[in-house]
Formats: structure tokens, sequence, C-alpha cells
């Protein structure tokens, strides 16, 4: 599912909500989350899951194209935890 | 940051009453959950991707107990973020 099929979605089931405000809505939400994060702070949606920022350590990597060795600088990169009900839900029928 | 925070980004932003975010916000999250539940990812351009993927049955053990047991097959969601989203936070 793609994030125009999620909208569409959600649109047919909120009231008094035009597909484009939706659109604006969802847009939105992820956005916050986004900024949310880029402030080094925690999303914690229950259960949904968990968003947090993960470090990784300074690298020295190769260019894959000249075989020539780079450093590659420390840095954070986002993490999703599924929540407990959601990881229930998805082995519900199996 | 919680759903309330969310809400209340949405409210200054869009403009929403209260009880419409909160409704809005409780969707969104109830139409993800639904959708991976059913065994399909979504990708969420300018996000990420929430991919989900079957794990085989395989033997364990029990670490307390050396016990082995069987861990039965299951599924479960993992998060690819977007380039774009990894480059706002790399220097968090």
């Amino acid at each position: 599912m793609t994030k125009s099929q999620l909208i569409e979605r959600i649109a047919e089931k909120a009231e008094g909500l035009t597909k484009r405000q939706t659109e604006l809505v969802v847009e939105t939400i992820f956005e916050s989350m986004k900024e949310a994060l880029a402030r080094g702070e925690r999303v914690e949606i229950r259960g949904f899951g968990n968003f947090s920022l993960r470090s990784r350590r300074a690298r020295r990597a190769r260019n894959p194209k000249t075989g020539e060795p780079v450093d590659v600088p420390p840095k954070k990169v986002p993490y999703f935890k599924v929540g407990k009900e959601l990881r229930e839900m998805l082995n519900r029928d199996l | 940051m919680t759903k309330a925070d969310i809400v209340d980004r949405l409210c200054e932003r869009v403009g929403l009453p209260k009880n419409e975010a909160t409704e809005i916000v409780e969707l969104l999250f109830r139409t993800l959950k639904n959708v991976l539940s059913e065994g399909e990812s979504v990708k969420i351009t300018g996000f990420g991707t929430f991919l989900v993927r079957k794990k085989g049955t395989r033997k364990g053990r029990n670490p307390q107990t050396g016990e082995e047991i069987q861990i039965k097959q299951r599924r479960v969601v993992t998060f690819k973020p977007s380039q774009q989203f990894k480059a706002l936070v790399e220097k968090a």
C-alpha cells in the first residue's frame, strides 16, 4: 500500500474531511513525527510502536567505484520498535 | 512525543478542532495496524516503508533452563526509513 492509497482509505472513513484535507492531515502527522526525531525526541505511539534514534559509529568504508577508502562520520539513524498490540495482531491468524 | 502531541500539532497547523484531530490520528494508526496485520507492507513516501516479513519455524532454547523449544512461524514488521528521513536525523 502506498501513501496515496492510505490517504484514500482514511478519507473514506473520516467524516467531514475531503480527500484534499485528509492528505494535508496525513502529511502533517508524518512531518511532525520526523521533526520530533530530528530534535532527538522519541515518538511513542501506544499499541503501534516507538520511533527512536540509534547511534552508528564512525567507520572507514570504500567508494565502490574507485575502491578508495572514505571516512564515514558517526551518525544517528531512525529505529522503529513494533508495539505489543500490533505484534499480536500480526500473528493472530497464523 | 506521544499521540497527544501529534494532535496538538495538527490543531496548530491545520486548524482542526481537537476532537476531530484526535479522531483522525487514531484512524491513521488503526488503519496502518489493520493493513499491516493483513500482511501488506505500507510505503509512506518521504517517511519510510513498513515491511511485513515472515519468519519461519525455528528451534530455540530457553536461556534459563537450557531446554530446547520450537519457535513457531511468525510475522514481524520492520521499518526502513526513507533517504530523506535518514538525512534529516543524521546529525541530531
